[in-house]
Order: C-alpha cells, then structure tokens, then sequence
C-alpha cells in the first residue's frame, strides 16, 4: 500500500516535471542585467536575448537593476526561485572577482547558481594616452618601473572589469605600487584618458575600440591568444612577450540554484541558437565581442569559466589590500 | 558651404515620413513622462529600447532623442503646475514658475518656458552643427581640477539664489552637500553614512530626494492647510504670455542658451550648472531683484532656455567623441551599439547620413515641441481647477511609480516618504528646500572632482592654482562672493550711521 502510494506519487512527480519542461515557458521570462542600461553587460543581454525569445516563443524582459558593483541584484537572484523565469547576466565581477572583493557577498557565485552559458567574451586591451612615451608592453613594462612615482592609472571604480584586470597585470609584472585615479564608469575614465589627464588603463575593448581605431588614444597590447578582427594592428600580450597575461572580461546567462534540469538544456540550447545567428553574432562582434566557442556556451563550460577566473583573480586582488564591506 | 551641404543631408533623412511620426511621437511620450513625477527619461528609453529594434538606425535614436528633450521641457510643466522638479535640471523652475503658477499666471509661465525652449533649441541646433568638434576640443582642457573650481563657482551662486535668510540657505545647501556624501565611496569601496541600510548603499537618487522634499513634502503642507491647498484660486489668468512678457523674457533666454550650451558641452554633466547659472546671472542683472521669488518671468525664461540648451549641447560629446557626459547619453550609446552603430570619433565621417539626420531632428524636435505644448498649455493650467481630494492622491501614487521605476527598488520608495517628513519639518522651520537639492546635485560632483584632482596632481593642493583654467574660475566665485556680500555689509553700514 505505502509502496503504491510512493510510486505513485514519484510519477505524479515526474510528470510534473516533465510537464513543466514541456510548457516552459509559459509566460514572460525576467533577464536581470546587475548594471545601468546601455553598458557593455545590457547590450550583449539585449543582443542576445532579443534572439532567444524568438526561439523560445516567450518574451525575455531584460530588468535592469545596477548597484554594489552589480553584486545587489546578483544577491536577489541568488534567492530567486530556480523555475527559469528569472535570469540573471552574469560577468567577470559579479561572479568570479566579487567573492575576493566583498567582505560579507551574500551570494556564492558558484553554490547559488545554475550556469547556462557564456554569452560574449569582451577582450581586454591595454591602452595608453596618444602621447604617452611607452608605445610597446616591453617599453611600458620599463617605463612604469622607473616612473612608479608619477604615473597615473585610470580605473572604472573598485570592483569594476578595468579595476580587476589592471589590478593583475600589475601583479603579474610585478610592478610597483601605480598611482591610481578612480573614476565612476568607463566613460569619464575614457574622456579624461582621451585628454591626455591620465597615462593609461586596461578595460574591456567595447568602449576603447571606436577611439583607438580613429587615433585618439592608442592600444599598446590585447590580452586575448588571438588578434582582434575590430583592431587587426594591435599586438596579443602573447606576442609582445607577456603571454602570462591572458584575461577576458565576460558575460553569461545564470538561473538561481534548483532549475531543473530540462529547462537548463532549453535555455542553453536558445543561447547556442542565438550565438550560431549570423545577424545576432554580427552584432556581438561589431563590437569586439568575441563569440564563445562551442564549449563554453554550455552549463559545463561556463562553470569552467567562472572556476578558473575566480582562481586567476583571487591571489591579485586580496594581495592588492582592497575590501569592500 | 560645407555647413548647409551637411545640414541639407540632415533635413533628407529627419524629414522623411517615418522619421517625422518617430520624432513627433518621441517629443509628444518624452512630455508626457516629463509631467508625471518620478518617472525620467532614463526609465522611459530603456523601456522603449526593445520597441525600435524593428526601425533603422538613425529612426530610432531621432525618437529616443525626441524622448530625452521632451522629457526635459515636461519636467518643467510640473515644476510649474504643482511644484515638484521632474529632473534635476528644473529645480530653479519651481522658484519663480510655481509662484507664477500661484498669482493666476500659471498659462503665462508654461507658455514662456515652451518659446524660451524652442529659441534655446533652435540656437543650440545651429551651434551643435557649426561648432560642435572645436567646443569638444575646449571640452577637453576641463579636467577635474577646472570642473573642481567651476563647482565651486556653482556654489557661491546657490548662495545668490536664496530668496529669505542667507544663513538659512547656506545650512541648506551644507545639508544637501552631507546628504550627497551618503553611500559606497567611490576611491575605497567603503560605505559610509549608510548605518547598514542596504537602499543607501548606492547614493541617493535624485529623484527620490526630490520626490520626497518636494512632492510628500508639499502634500503634507496642503493636508494641514485646507485653505491653501487649491493652487489657483479665482481665475485662470490669461493662458498664453503677453507682449510684454515676451519684450521681457528675450534677453534673459538669449542669455541662458549661451550659458546653457557651453555648460551642456562639457564633458561630465556640465547641463545640470545651466539653469542655476542662468537664474543667478537674471538676478544679478535684474534693475529690481527682490521679484524674484515672487513669480518674476526672467527667472523661468532664463533657466528654462538654458536647461534645454543643455540637453541639446549635452549630444556634442556624444556624437563628436562618442563618450556620453551623463546617465541617459550613455543609454543613447547603448541603443546606438545594439543598432549595429559603434559610438566613436568617427561617426561622423562613417554615418554622416545618421549624424547629421540626428542633428537636424533636433530642430524639428523643437519644433514638434512648441507645436504640442503651446495648445497643451490650456489643458494643463485647467488642470489646476482639479479638486485638491482628486489631485494630491493622483500625484503621490504618480510619484511612487515613478520612483519605482527608477530602479525597481521598493526601498527607494520608502525612503521617499522619509524625505517627504524632513522636507515638511525643514518648511514648517521656514528653510528653503531648492538650496539643498543644488547642494545634492553639486556636492557628488564636487566630491568626485576634487579626490580626482588630487588623485592626479599626486596629492598637491597647488594643481587648483597652476591651471590658468581652474585659477580663473576660483578668481571668478571670489569676485562674485564680494559682490554678494558687499551690499549686505554696506547696507549694514548705512544702518549704522542712520542711527
């Protein structure tokens, strides 16, 4: 009897389940974007969920929700239900540098989250004022070492993709301490950088390759194994003699924990139609994104992703002193 | 003339059919969202975005641009009307506006801000098209030491502003500055004045600051006053501005597009200065300056020219460099990226058709703008007949979506209300309110500057006094402080020997 009831109620259960995958989705999903509309993270989130709604025949709303470095709405999300209408665009801060930046995260980004897959991967360069003397990363590696004392280093605030990938570069130079001017976003930072007021940054190459290209400002490396198609010129850190350098700044689709497993594979497999769209990854690439390869747009290979950056990143920037509480 | 060949090319995209009904349509959402309190642009364009997915290019920026301006001019409707600034830029309205609103001259008041908004516009046009690339290269000599000192000179005029005690608008404007030191520092990471409470982590919005000072403050007043909750008593007044009123308010708007597109250029929000500018200069050269504050037209003309000036000017960095200098450019670089456009120096020589379209759809935006707004006018000051039962709940549930929509935070909400208590506490005491929202808004700024310098010139004070730029302008806020203050003093003086 009590053993009829149990198989009873496990395939109640797994019709459920199985009747939940087959009518997902049945109503609008949410796409939490933990930034201020029109940056990097909510392009590529538009770009792209704009494509998989298509194929999951379900509107996906894109919410904005900027704060604490993104790691605000990242907390909510991490205690959202995991029914697949709630999403989050996860990214290189939000989950792999914040568990070494913040003092109390109220979040684990691994623990917390089930991983869809990566949605873009935005090179990061290495740039300089147009008239500053070092025009190679053998010369600037030189440079910064004599002139340690007057040089100044641009940042898009603690926390943020250029604080965090500069941040290592330095340690893996082995510079000493650079003089560095915060600023609020990549945007002043990159108008006071075209001014000639500051030397140099690293950032994501989204905002920088439009001036690089038209010569305001100039790229001394890219820290990615290939050259980029948007800025052919510009050397790999791997060619300029720094292969140890290589970080990317990027962003992927998380559900909260618990999402059940047909969903992921739904998502994942809107996600991979997306990024396999020519007019879509046009877009994407337009803009120096490069577009994941096969692997990493899956849930296995961004849990790969987000493992090994929040190990590359973790040394650096406990060793750089900065915490946020 | 490359000049007209340029523009002409504009006018060809801006005037075909659709780009037209885009640019109307964005001016007509952009005003509306603009008079309801709380809800900015900001919110409005992102919301919008997924809509113009479907349209090319240079059709969708036409009418998220439409949106922004319009939003600008209807944020002054509801300075006017009921008090509450929509945007931060039109704080200086609800000194003289809403007391224009309150002599029965509400009609003559919206209508000199619309055609004070259309000649700044037009003006501004002109200048973005002929001189937009040398203003982005005198963009370039500010630094934070010159926006430093140009806050500072900011400053000293909020002192010009205060309509009563000198002393109470200073303690005003010292409170506003504390107030805009709340939240994550931007250097460290570290909070500060948050006292664990995770809704200040991240600042405090200037809407709800100005929501609850301004709208809750200002519906607590009526409730306790039943007499003085109606705004106009009797009639309406005339609905649009007089001859005289026009003769009146030339000047002061030729003025204020001066200052507001040269401020609107800088890099880093320089629009937001314009109109305070505006209004402090006016009341300089006023023959009779005590008017103001009591409803004098010069001090709505002057501001209301000088903040769309701004908003105009503020696409001059945008389009020349591609760097946005504020919050809703940024967005405008967002949806030109999703459109396949990469912001940069370059667009003007790679989409002249885009560049120069956008541009001449600011002319025409103005134009849609005075043509909505002038017959809206009527409307607008008859809704001022609304019982106060029916209005005053309208407009707080108004001003909550809209504060919700900012950042989909309940908490900012609640934290309205707050404010909404203090700003009532702070007029029962008889202090003004627009002194402190200056202090907000130019105390992140100044903060942010100044570390910044510092930052820069490695820790050395003297980097305010090597720059000719930034030592000008200091020179400048001493200079204007004398004049403040000499008067006072003579005038204590002549007391003195009356006796």
């Amino acid at each position: 009897m009590l053993r009829r009831t149990f198989i009873g109620l496990t395939a109640t259960l797994l019709m459920g389940s199985a009747a939940i995958a087959q009518t997902y989705p049945d109503k609008p999903i949410t796409l939490v974007v933990a930034f201020a509309a029109g940056g990097p993270t909510d392009v590529i989130a538009r770009i792209v969920s704009e494509h998989m709604s298509r194929t999951l025949g379900q509107q996906i709303v894109v919410e904005n929700t900027a704060g604490a470095g993104g790691t605000t709405a990242t907390a909510k999300v991490a205690g959202a239900t995991g029914d697949g209408y709630t999403l989050i665009m996860g990214q290189m801060g939000t989950h792999a540098a914040a568990p070494a930046l913040y003092a109390s995260l109220k979040y684990d980004p691994v623990a917390d989250f089930t991983p869809i897959g990566i949605a873009g991967i935005t090179p990061i360069l290495i740039v300089a004022r147009k008239d500053f003397a070092p025009n190679t990363m053998a010369e600037l590696a030189d440079y910064l070492k004599v002139n340690a004392a007057t040089v100044n280093q641009a940042q898009a605030g603690i926390g943020s993709t250029s604080f965090t990938t500069c941040t290592l570069l330095k340690a893996q130079l082995g510079l000493p301490k650079i003089n560095e001017v915060a600023y609020k976003g990549t945007g002043p930072a990159l108008n006071d950088l075209v001014a000639g007021q500051v030397d140099f940054m690293c950032d994501q190459i989204t905002n920088l390759a439009p001036q690089v290209q038209a010569g305001t400002i100039k790229a001394l490396a890219i820290a990615t194994p290939e050259r980029s198609p948007v800025l052919p010129d510009v050397p790999t850190t791997k060619e300029a003699g720094f292969p140890e350098f290589q970080i990317s700044g990027w962003n992927g689709i998380l559900a909260p924990k618990g999402l059940p497993a047909d969903i992921q594979a739904k998502l994942a497999d809107a996600l991979n139609q997306a990024l396999s769209d020519p007019d879509t990854a046009k877009k994407l690439t337009g803009l120096g994104t490069v577009i994941p390869n096969a692997d990493e747009r899956t849930p296995a290979g961004m849990a790969a992703v987000i493992q090994r950056d929040i190990k590359v990143l973790e040394g650096p920037l406990k060793e750089s002193g900065v915490v946020i509480k | 003339m490359e000049l007209f060949d340029n523009l002409a090319l504009g006018f060809s995209v801006a005037l075909s059919w659709q780009n037209l009904l885009l640019c109307f349509t964005g001016c007509l959402l952009g005003t509306l969202i603009g008079v309801l309190p709380g809800v900015g642009p900001i919110a409005t364009i992102a919301m919008l975005l997924p809509i113009t997915y479907g349209i090319d290019p240079a059709g969708a920026l036409i009418m998220l641009a439409g949106i922004y301006y319009g939003a600008q001019y209807g944020g002054s409707t509801s300075a006017i009307l009921v008090n509450i600034p929509g945007e931060a830029t039109a704080v200086v309205t609800t000194l003289d506006g809403h007391q224009m609103a309150r002599n029965g001259r509400a009609g003559a008041a919206l209508g000199i801000a619309a055609i004070g908004s259309f000649i700044a516009g037009s003006i501004t046009t002109l200048i973005v098209a002929a001189v937009g690339v040398p203003l982005t290269k005198l963009g370039m000599l500010f630094g934070a030491a010159e926006y430093f000192a140009l806050m500072v000179t900011g400053l000293v005029f909020a002192v010009v502003l205060a309509r009563g005690s000198v002393l109470k608008a200073i303690a005003m404007i010292f409170l506003g500055l504390l107030l805009s030191t709340v939240g994550t520092d931007v250097n460290t990471g570290q909070e500060r004045l948050t006292f664990g409470i995770s809704a200040l982590v991240d600042k405090i919005d200037f809407a709800v600051l100005a929501m609850g000072l301004f709208g809750f403050a200002e519906l607590l007043r009526s409730l306790e006053n039943p007499e003085a909750r109606d705004v106009v008593k009797g009639s309406l007044g005339k609905v649009l501005p007089t001859l005289q009123d026009l003769r009146d308010s030339l000047k002061p708007i030729l003025r204020g597009t001066g200052l507001g597109s040269i401020l609107g250029a800088l890099p880093g929000n320089g629009a937001v200065l314009a109109p305070f500018a505006s209004y402090a200069l006016e009341k300089k050269l006023a023959a009779d300056s005590s008017r103001f504050g009591k409803g004098a037209i010069e001090g709505v003309a002057g501001p209301e020219a000088a903040n769309n000036a701004g908003a105009q000017a503020a696409f001059i960095p945008l389009l020349t460099l591609g760097i946005p200098p504020n919050a809703v450019m940024a967005l405008m670089v967002g949806a030109m990226t999703i459109h396949g456009i990469v912001p940069g120096p370059q667009v003007m020589t790679r989409n002249p058709d885009l560049f120069w379209g956008m541009i001449a759809s600011m002319w025409i935006g103005n134009l849609a703008l005075l043509l909505i707004n002038l017959p809206l006018v009527g409307l607008w000051v008859r809704l001022l007949k609304v019982p106060f039962r029916l209005m005053f709940p309208a407009i707080l549930i108004f001003c909550c979506i809209g504060i919700y929509s900012v950042n989909n935070q309940p908490a900012d909400v609640m934290l309205t209300a707050f404010f909404g208590l203090v700003g009532y506490g702070l007029l029962k005491l008889g202090f003004e309110l627009a002194p402190l929202l200056l202090g907000f808004v130019l105390g992140g700024l100044l903060e942010d500057t100044f570390r910044r310098a510092m930052d820069l010139s490695h820790g050395s004070l003297m980097t305010f006094i090597e720059r000719p730029v930034s030592l000008g302008l200091l020179v400048l806020a001493a200079i204007v402080l004398v004049i403040a203050v000499l008067p006072a003093v003579a005038g204590k003086r002549q007391e003195v020997f009356a006796e």
